[in-house]
């Protein structure tokens, strides 16, 4: 029945009519498959309970053109899951209802567990232990082989080295710019009208200088360098492992560790400092541009009073921590970037939990600093 | 008076300034397996892209199930899609359902069956491919290669088409699996009364189901027809591909239905010469 096929449109219909003798027919006729009957099935489905209610009625199904799994369900679920005993079907429709007179399969039900809540919390608690647990044996272990490289100088991936400089360094220039621009323009204004009702404004220097070098910049940066390399690095590592490129290079004798993960340390270890410097150099920039603006204090009076308002300790305290930050913010985007699982969401999961990480592990660290050096860079 | 269930005129594919068709006619008859044969980058998959809509043709036209790809309404295109089953070569299951979901997902898209209905559907199905009902509630990643091919497969049977598009479907199956893939396919065709267009280079694959095959080389068509008339063709693709080691082994069982001549071994000498 090609012609049936090809015209499944022919829309399903059914009626009930009695004979002289007093039985009952249900004729059904058209095509009562899947495509001809969703759009009818509101007005079906009662209809077919209402006439299966009387258990006497003959069936005559031959008039239906096209049938298949879904408008044979149909009927059997009307009938109460088993045949009528009064049915007249095309031959070649037999098979369809044959596959159904087998036990209704169910769907394997998940257990339900009240303890299911408190297990969820554990597990959760367990699950920040294991990372814990997993980023420490990778750090120890990429630290086991950089000193092995100490041995093989040779072996030092110095191109990886350098591009991952390139691309976490050289390539956030622009965004740290401009990031960092703005918010010296918005510090500088907000402590300029609280300074001016003092009149300490000469004490602008002293603020901005100690805030951005000190915090800010060495934040700053190392939050922007998170979202944009962390996440990368992350996403790379995953794609990889997904892959199984990383398995091809450990069969082949080259351990991912050195030439994947501690580039990418020793690279950031080495550009955040850097981005640290030219963050601080423009937001310290866009301070002096507002508190010209707003205060009047001359450009060479506000550099030349630099030094003096902020201890020198203080960069070099900056840009320590900025070196820990790298070396944080690529641990933790290859340790999650080892632990993405191959499919779809594992990869956008695996990248937000790399950067919020980052982010959040960066600042409780800046805070173990600024507790540390509380009476480094000071005011004697 | 029959339309075609997939008719494609004078089409050309370009990739940037590379053409990969260049003038397909080709057309698929009611209730045959057309199979798409033709070397690596001959642009058989690409084919089967276009009859999809997944590709736009530079020049021609492809016209499945009677209507225009191309041309037609939204509606229309979508109620066709709902006619036709794909199984792509990888499966491509949704790795964030389960297999139950995955199944379900063109059912419950219809938004007028209920859940009881779609679940009945759902299992039967699964049943259909050989997928018991324990593994419906497991992810993509936790299944077999030969399971996923299965589930697509599931899937692609989810709206009870009339058309199904098979590419690759034995590839990256072992012997045996990929064989039991074959009687699958088969069997469900002949239930269900599919017609099907099959991409595929496995020459068992091809000979076990194929009533037609579709020669596609250096962006033509070549022959159109028969195992039989297939074989008997003269290009020289065609003898390396089915007359030398690998073919020859697997036309054995069909050799005497082909009308090659009994001296097998000469006639491959012949076709490698």
């Amino acid at each position: 029945m090609p012609e049936a096929a090809a015209t499944p449109l022919n829309a399903p219909q059914l009626r009930q009519t009695s004979a002289a003798d007093g039985t009952v027919r249900v004729e059904l006729c058209g095509a009562w498959n899947l495509a001809a009957l969703e759009r009818r099935l509101a007005q079906l489905a009662p209809q077919l309970a209402a006439y299966a209610r009387d258990a006497g009625c003959h069936w005559d199904l031959s008039a239906v053109t096209v049938l298949d799994h879904a408008g044979a369900l149909l009927l059997w679920r009307a009938w109460g899951r088993k045949r009528v005993p009064r049915l007249t079907l095309r031959p070649e429709h037999e098979a369809l209802f044959d596959n159904l007179t087998a036990p209704r399969r169910e769907l394997p039900k998940p257990r339900q567990d009240w303890r299911a809540q408190a297990i969820a919390v554990g597990e959760q608690i367990l699950g920040l232990l294991e990372h814990l647990f997993a980023a420490t044996l990778l750090l120890g272990r990429v630290v086991i082989d950089a000193a092995g490289l100490m041995r093989h100088p040779q072996r030092i991936p110095w191109p990886e080295i350098s591009a991952n400089i390139y691309r976490t360094g050289a390539q956030a220039l622009g965004i740290t710019a401009l990031v960092g621009f703005l918010i010296g323009v918005v510090l500088s204004y907000l402590s300029a009208q609280q300074l001016k009702q003092f009149g300490a404004d000469i004490y602008i220097i002293n603020l901005l200088g100690v805030s951005v070098i000190r915090e800010l910049g060495p934040v700053l940066a190392a939050v922007l360098v998170a979202g944009r390399s962390g996440s990368a690095m992350t996403a790379q590592l995953g794609v990889m492992r997904v892959t199984e490129e990383l398995d091809a290079m450990t069969v082949m004798g080259i351990p991912h560790t050195v030439r994947l993960i501690l580039p990418k340390m020793v690279a950031l270890a080495i550009s955040l400092p850097l981005i640290v410097l030219w963050t601080d150099t423009v937001a310290i920039l866009g301070g002096m541009v507002a508190a010209s603006a707003e205060l009047g204090i001359p450009y060479r009076f506000f550099l030349s009073r630099l030094p003096d308002a902020v201890p020198i300790a203080n960069l070099w305290l900056g840009l320590g921590k900025s070196v820990v930050f790298g070396i944080l913010i690529a641990l933790i985007a290859c340790h999650f970037g080892l632990r993405i699982e191959p499919d779809t969401e594992s990869l956008g999961a695996g990248t937000t939990d790399s950067v919020v990480t980052a982010i959040t592990t960066v600042i409780i660290v800046d805070a173990v600093f600024a507790v540390m050096f509380s009476d480094v860079g000071s005011f004697e | 008076m029959t339309e075609h269930v997939v008719e494609v005129k004078g089409l050309w594919t370009r990739f940037g300034r590379h053409a990969v068709h260049r003038g397909i006619d080709l057309r698929v008859e009611h209730g045959e397996v057309l199979s798409l044969v033709g070397g690596s980058g001959s642009g058989k998959t690409t084919l089967l892209r276009q009859m999809l809509g997944l590709e736009k043709p530079h020049r021609g036209q492809v016209r499945v199930l009677g209507e225009d790809l191309h041309q037609c309404e939204p509606s229309v295109l979508q109620r066709l899609r709902n006619r036709w089953g794909v199984l792509f070569q990888e499966g491509a299951l949704f790795s964030a359902l389960t297999v139950y979901d995955n199944v379900a997902l063109p059912l419950h898209e219809l938004r007028t069956l209920d859940e009881e209905l779609i679940q009945d559907l759902v299992l039967m199905k699964l049943e259909m491919v050989g997928i018991e009902a324990r593994h419906a509630s497991k992810v993509p990643a936790e299944l077999s290669g030969g399971m996923v091919k299965r589930v697509a497969l599931a899937r692609a049977l989810a709206l009870e088409p009339e058309l199904l598009f098979l590419d690759e479907p034995t590839a990256g199956l072992d012997p045996d699996r990929s064989e039991s893939f074959v009687q699958l396919i088969e069997e469900l065709r002949r239930e269900l009364n599919l017609t099907v267009v099959m991409v595929t280079h496995d020459l068992d694959t091809l000979v076990a189901l194929s009533s037609r095959i579709a020669v596609l080389f250096d962006g033509r068509l070549v022959v159109v027809g028969t195992l039989r008339e297939v074989v008997h063709s003269e290009h020289p693709f065609i003898v390396n591909f089915f007359l030398g080691e690998r073919g020859r082994r697997a036309l054995e069982a069909v050799w005497d239905t082909l009308g090659m001549g009994e001296d097998m071994p000469q006639q491959a000498a012949q076709g490698s010469a």
